[in-house]
């Protein structure tokens, strides 16, 4: 049998809360990956951004680092990582992309290094731990509007989008309606990559947006079911969501827009 | 008063019938939409939402038994703080009509009415003497508690998403007397999408039309998709369906292996239970648009 390459997912992006349409993501990502017989999704990697992007509406990186803690308390592989929101200024996704992946380097070296300090411990396990251990990869989860992004001037360096799906990979998740296949076609770069991103079709629409459910608490509407009873709980605790928050960096420039003008 | 009373509003039940087979957070989401949509109006007051899910006897495709579709219902309501599941109809031997689980809640309503007052009455018959005496003597400080004189029912809503409401087009399905009796004396809460045609559906039929202000429609802001028929599809395949049914739901369905290719083999090629009662009956007024 041949081992599987595991696989790192990482999802970038505001959880300005975190849905379960953000957890349904990695859950149709490992699906998708699993179902090709070549990959085993060892770990999923939420990694809110931090304040200084400068998204309109964006409440405070530690109130969002705690929502998406509590939406994955029962999840047993997917995880935050307050790595990126804890940085004093935006930073880049392939930066974030870099940190994780040396992280997971790290945490492999030093497996291996253990496992061959006691070789005869190992090799008693089950038939997948006598193989060569295969180093993991480290992708890039996103919906289809991310691909999209990828076109908006100004937004994203083509260095980056090259080494993203270049020496990275994607994996988008794309709504029944929407062809992501075609964007990936209409771009010189995507598509000499394409064999790094992975497409996968979600057949039951669940589209979740947290901007719809910010609108909704403003509003006095209930979000029950379309984001965990344990967020809405500390939403309501710590009043996180208000007519004032909603303005929070109204008029500013994204940090990534503002850098690209700058120079 | 020239204030608007809180307690004059209306107050409504909402009944959800159907398979449940099993229940999605696209259910649960239907009641917490519709509550919304009635207290955005102002007019009236959601006390109670039930979830009512059909007996072993309508024999739909991939049905499986009442008592696991109860107990996941019950589950996934368990952190509501006013949905709750019935399974009276779910006991029942027979199939039955909608329009009779909506009579028999109605009554059930009348009666749990009649008993409350009467429970009430035992520890407060002289409050409930004074207020009748402070009526009469036009007493002002107590005039709030005055109002609910006689306490009007509770209304029973049947809460639908716009499929159902469109299945009322199927022949042999329901029997025209039945949607009339629904939308004229009890009323429908109908969940649709945004272009959804429930609208021109109203429109093409004669009855809904007569009783569209009986008819609620209301507009779902967050597209939700979450199926049944999907859920026990990616079951099948061995998909994962964390986070598009509560997380004790699924829990109860590995536990139990509730789905698998057999399970949706149960009932195959079996007409459903009012479909053929209906069409065995002599003469039953069948078709919507006359």
């Amino acid at each position: 049998m041949r081992s599987r390459i595991p696989v790192i997912l990482l999802a970038c992006g505001s959880f300005n809360p975190t849905t379960n349409m953000h957890m349904r993501l990695f859950e149709l990502a490992r699906d998708h990956l699993h179902q090709t017989g070549r990959y085993q999704v060892i770990e999923g990697i939420m990694s809110p951004v931090s304040d200084s992007y400068g998204k309109k509406g964006l409440v405070s990186a530690r109130h969002r680092v705690a929502m998406a803690r509590l939406a994955l308390e029962t999840s047993d592989w997917i995880r935050v990582d307050p790595w990126e929101s804890q940085q004093d200024t935006w930073t880049e996704t392939v930066k974030v992309l870099r940190h994780h992946y040396n992280e997971a380097l790290r945490t492999f070296q030093s497996k291996e290094f253990t496992r061959n300090k006691h070789p005869t411990e190992s090799s008693t396990g089950d038939s997948l731990s006598c193989q060569q251990p295969v180093i993991p990869e480290l992708k890039l989860l996103c919906g289809a509007d991310f691909l999209q992004t990828f076109k908006t001037p100004n937004l994203w360096k083509e260095e980056d989008i090259k080494e993203i799906v270049g020496k990275f990979g994607l994996v988008c998740i794309s709504r029944a309606g929407s062809d992501p296949s075609q964007l990936i076609q209409e771009s010189d770069l995507l598509s000499k990559f394409q064999h790094n991103i992975f497409l996968v079709r979600e057949w039951i629409q669940n589209e979740v947006s947290a901007t719809q459910i910010r609108s909704a608490l403003c509003r006095g509407l209930s979000v029950k079911y379309l984001i965990p009873d344990s967020v809405i709980a500390y939403i309501a605790q710590h009043n996180v969501y208000t007519a004032e928050s909603e303005r929070r960096n109204q008029g500013h420039l994204l940090q990534p827009l503002r850098l690209k003008t700058q120079q | 008063m020239a204030m608007e009373d809180p307690d004059r509003k209306t107050e409504v039940v909402l009944l959800a019938c159907g398979s449940f087979n099993p229940i999605t957070n696209m259910h649960l989401r239907l009641f917490e939409l519709a509550k919304d949509y009635f207290h955005e109006t102002g007019k009236y007051k959601v006390i109670k939402g039930i979830i009512s899910p059909v007996g072993d006897a309508y024999k739909k495709k991939g049905l499986i038994s009442a008592n696991h579709r109860v107990t996941m219902a019950k589950l996934a309501t368990k952190n509501s703080d006013w949905v709750e599941v019935d399974d009276w109809e779910s006991c029942q031997s027979e199939w039955l009509e909608t329009l009779k689980v909506l009579r028999y809640h109605h009554q059930k309503l009348l009666s749990a009415d009649v008993t409350n007052s009467l429970q009430d009455a035992v520890p407060i018959t002289k409050l409930g003497r004074k207020r009748k005496q402070e009526q009469n003597r036009h007493e002002p400080i107590k005039k709030k508690n005055q109002s609910p004189v006689v306490k009007s029912v509770p209304q029973v809503k049947l809460l639908c998403g716009s499929d159902m409401l469109e299945s009322f087009g199927v022949p042999n399905l329901w029997k025209l007397e039945d949607i009339t009796e629904i939308v004229e004396k009890h009323g429908l809460v109908c969940i649709s999408r945004a272009g959804n045609n429930v609208q021109k559906f109203i429109y093409e039929s004669d009855i809904l039309w007569r009783h569209k202000n009986n008819i609620h429609l209301v507009e779902e802001w967050i597209t939700n998709d979450i199926s049944s028929t999907k859920i026990r599809r990616a079951l099948r395949r061995g998909q994962s369906i964390r986070y598009l049914v509560p997380d004790v739901v699924r829990t109860y369905i590995e536990k139990n292996r509730l789905y698998s290719a057999e399970s949706e083999d149960r009932n195959a090629g079996l007409v459903l239970a009012p479909l053929q009662k209906h069409a065995s009956e002599p003469r039953s007024s069948q078709a919507l648009n006359n």
